[in-house]
């Protein structure tokens, strides 16, 4: 034992290390910068130009839209350039006084309040539907399926019988119209995309072939070329003495559009739902119906509310295109609107559209956030 | 639900029977209606019916036309030729630079730079949230629209001019000598494919790797690149020149292609994006793992066991959002762009009055586009199906 300790060992040190550096600061801020933007050569070069296409198109943007803004004025030598004011901005001004013609149209002013209810109405609807915990959404869908669209056309177009007068649909515009075209668009292809789907996957073979030729057709084909179809067609195809109305045709060429993919969104959820469950409900002795609408479609509705949603981002986009038409939608008073000479700007446009870009921008991101949020839920109770 | 739900009674089998019956009436039904309505209609207007139209003298200007045509002798069928190469023609533009900048975007929102990947979160949620018609509106009327006018043109250095009329670029005008360039490339290209062909053979049965790709490049750009000069240089351009109302001469690119093209671009590459970056993700992470551990480099991973697996789940649907931009190319009629749409259902349909035929026509382009290309589709789903063992 002895022997040991005094004999010198080579490999043990009697003198303490030099202090290493400390390491490259993994955590922290600075850690983080380093991991994220400049972990080798490339990135740190990738950074930069980035940072560059930042600096060179947010901070204009940013004197454009509040900076150099003008937010209100009486007409359009507010928004000109001036020797103080070279660069114009945005001329909200514009958007303020025709921000009521951007909301109702031509509806008359002492009618509006009409539209206001009816707006209230829907969100009522959209927020119990919506909600997936709210009480009785049974009594929601009656409400959202049946009530709704009888409400609102009394509301919208008029029942003088109680007191309301008949406003024509060609002084509805704006946001009214979107939302219109938007709404009946989803309620109406929900009922009839289901039953598509339910044809689509039945082994009854004329039933089938409808549903799948109906199906590829509408999807095969641009949706401006069915609003051309129901615009122009439409009146030759039925009697004579009934001309349906402008905006009608159009609501059907949505109505049918939307259908088709929602019958396919319908059909992809109809297929998640497990074969065993359609063989539980046979051996209940549930008839067709029976099965599908207390324990199939339940399930598959569920399963694929985030892509109708999703669908319903589309159609709501979509309902610019009945512009082409004739039809003045939210986009179409834009275009309207920045036409006026009173406001005849070099800036209007670019105002008028930034406006648009926001109003749909801040709807459809809402949108695909809620069907982010319930498909998060969904999955939440996949993995229980 | 096939082999659970048979008839088990005389009565359901018969419920059935009506039931298809019955839709087949209602059907057949409407569309009877529909045509007895329709002829009524037509012959109190005094519309023809029928498409003698067809081979009637047009007399409507088009402002862009890739085939010869003029407003006193075409007729309309040359009219839609017209229409329906300039639908072709956007949308082939469309598809390259969207899928360019939509590859580019998806694998961008995957890297491990947060700057650039947030980066192109924010391009694709902001574009893919705003409507195509908008997006379109304002790069025609609030971007193109806005440039100078024709006496301040901006001359662009390589020659040609920007204004608001449009883009007046050098136009290649190409001698006799260019068909050996031509002939040359198509050659390169078979070299290419039956080179690559020899290739894959060769890997599948020795194993042995074999490096084609310079070679093939050298074939597709080497080849018609010495014939050019073997040939002598046979292109010229013929510069667009100022005058005092117009620009005379040159390529022209008019504002409304331009928008359209941009449009449909910068609107599709939001959503090849999305599946694009769904695609690399859809590849499992044990994937790469596995090739590393077989001893692949990083590049010959990508090559050979990532890029092949993604493309599987990426080509469908990218597919279909190239579908859906020939579609969308139909808003050119919001901004005048003679599209199919607008010179054929619009113009031809304005003048003559033929509703019924000239949306029939319209429709059957954009259907048979749509159902050659699902057809390709299956086509590539079966060869690339996963064989299971």
């Amino acid at each position: 034992m002895a022997a040991i300790a005094d004999t010198p060992v080579v490999y043990v040190r009697t003198a303490p290390a030099e202090m290493l550096p400390p390491p490259v600061a993994s955590s922290g801020f600075i850690g983080w910068l380093r991991a994220n933007l400049f972990s080798s050569l490339g990135n740190t070069v990738l950074t930069l130009a980035c940072a560059a296409l930042i600096f060179w198109a947010v901070p204009p943007l940013v004197r454009f839209l509040f900076i150099d803004a003008v937010w209100a004025g009486p007409d359009r030598e507010v928004c000109l350039a001036t020797a103080a004011h070279p660069e114009p901005g945005a001329c909200w001004a514009f958007v303020r006084v025709w921000l009521s013609y951007f909301i109702y149209g031509f509806y008359p002013i002492a009618e509006r309040w009409r539209v206001d209810v009816f707006f209230a109405a829907l969100a009522l609807g959209i927020g119990w539907l919506g909600w997936l915990s709210a009480p009785r959404r049974d009594l929601g869908a009656l409400y959202v399926f049946i009530i709704l669209p009888v409400l609102s056309f009394v509301l919208l177009y008029g029942f003088p019988a109680i007191g309301l007068a008949v406003v024509t649909t060609n002084l509805w515009g704006g946001v009214l119209v979107t939302i219109v075209v938007a709404t009946v668009g989803i309620v109406a292809s929900l009922p009839i995309g289901i039953l598509l789907a339910l044809g689509r996957r039945s082994e009854l073979p004329a039933v089938r072939w409808f549903a799948i030729g109906f199906i590829e057709f509408v999807r095969g084909v641009p949706l401006i070329t069915v609003l051309f179809m129901a615009s122009v067609m439409l009146p030759l195809f039925v009697p004579q003495h009934f001309e349906p109305d402008k905006l009608l045709r159009a609501l059907i060429g949505v109505a049918l559009f939307a259908s088709a993919y929602m019958a396919e969104v319908v059909r992809g959820g109809l297929a998640a739902v497990p074969r065993g469950q359609y063989e539980a409900a046979r051996a209940l002795a549930l008839t067709y119906w029976r099965m599908m609408g207390l324990v199939i479609l339940p399930q598959a509705l569920r399963i694929t509310l985030p892509n109708i949603v999703n669908t319903f981002i589309g159609l709501f986009k979509d309902t610019t295109l009945v512009f082409v038409v004739g039809i003045f939608d939210f986009l179409r008073t834009i275009e309207a609107a920045r036409g006026d000479p009173k406001w005849a700007t070099p800036v209007t446009a670019t105002t008028g559209y930034a406006f648009a870009a926001m109003f749909y921008f801040v709807c459809c991101y809402g949108m695909s956030r809620y069907a982010r949020g319930v498909e998060a839920r969904l999955s939440r109770g996949d993995r229980r | 639900m096939t082999a659970a739900v048979r008839p088990q009674n005389y009565t359901v089998r018969a419920g059935r029977i009506a039931l298809q019956v019955l839709l087949a009436v209602v059907v057949g039904g409407l569309i009877y209606g529909a045509f007895v309505n329709a002829a009524d209609n037509l012959a109190r207007a005094h519309i023809a019916s029928g498409f003698h139209f067809w081979n009637n003298s047009a007399g409507f200007d088009i402002s862009q036309t890739l085939i010869a045509y003029s407003a006193s002798t075409s007729t309309f069928g040359r009219a839609f030729w017209v229409g329906l190469l300039n639908t072709l023609v956007v949308a082939g533009l469309g598809i390259v630079l969207a899928t360019l900048l939509g590859f580019t975007i998806g694998i961008a929102r995957l890297s491990r730079n947060w700057l650039v990947a947030r980066l192109a979160g924010g391009y694709v949620e902001s574009i893919r949230n705003i409507p195509l018609l908008l997006q379109l509106l304002f790069w025609y009327n609030a971007v193109l629209k806005t440039l100078p006018e024709l006496r301040s043109s901006i001359a662009l250095p390589t020659g040609g001019f920007l204004n608001n009329r449009g883009l007046f670029l050098p136009r290649p005008v190409f001698a006799p000598g260019l068909i050996a360039v031509v002939a040359a490339l198509v050659i390169g290209i078979i070299a290419a494919v039956a080179l690559h062909i020899w290739a894959r053979r060769r890997r599948e049965r020795t194993g042995a790797p074999a490096p084609v790709g310079w070679w093939s490049a050298a074939s597709i750009v080497g080849l018609p690149l010495a014939a050019f000069a073997l040939a002598g240089f046979p292109l010229t351009f013929e510069m667009p020149q100022m005058s005092r109302f117009n620009v005379i001469g040159g390529l022209e690119i008019l504002p409304e292609f331009a928008a359209l093209a941009l449009a449909l671009s910068v609107y599709t590459a939001a959503f090849i994006a999305e599946v694009v970056r769904a695609g690399i993700l859809a590849v499992s992470p044990g994937q790469t793992e596995a090739a590393q551990a077989l001893g692949l480099r990083s590049g010959a991973t990508l090559r050979l066991v990532v890029v092949p697996q993604a493309m599987r789940v990426i080509v469908p649907p990218l597919t279909s959002q190239y579908l859906n931009l020939i579609k969308n190319s139909s808003l050119a009629v919001a901004i005048g762009y003679p599209d199919l749409v607008q010179v054929f259902a619009g113009s031809v349909l304005n003048i003559t009055g033929q509703a019924v035929e000239v949306i029939a026509i319209t429709m059957a382009v954009y259907l048979t586009i749509s159902l050659v290309t699902s057809l390709l589709m299956n086509l590539y789903g079966r060869m690339t199906a996963v064989v299971e063992r």
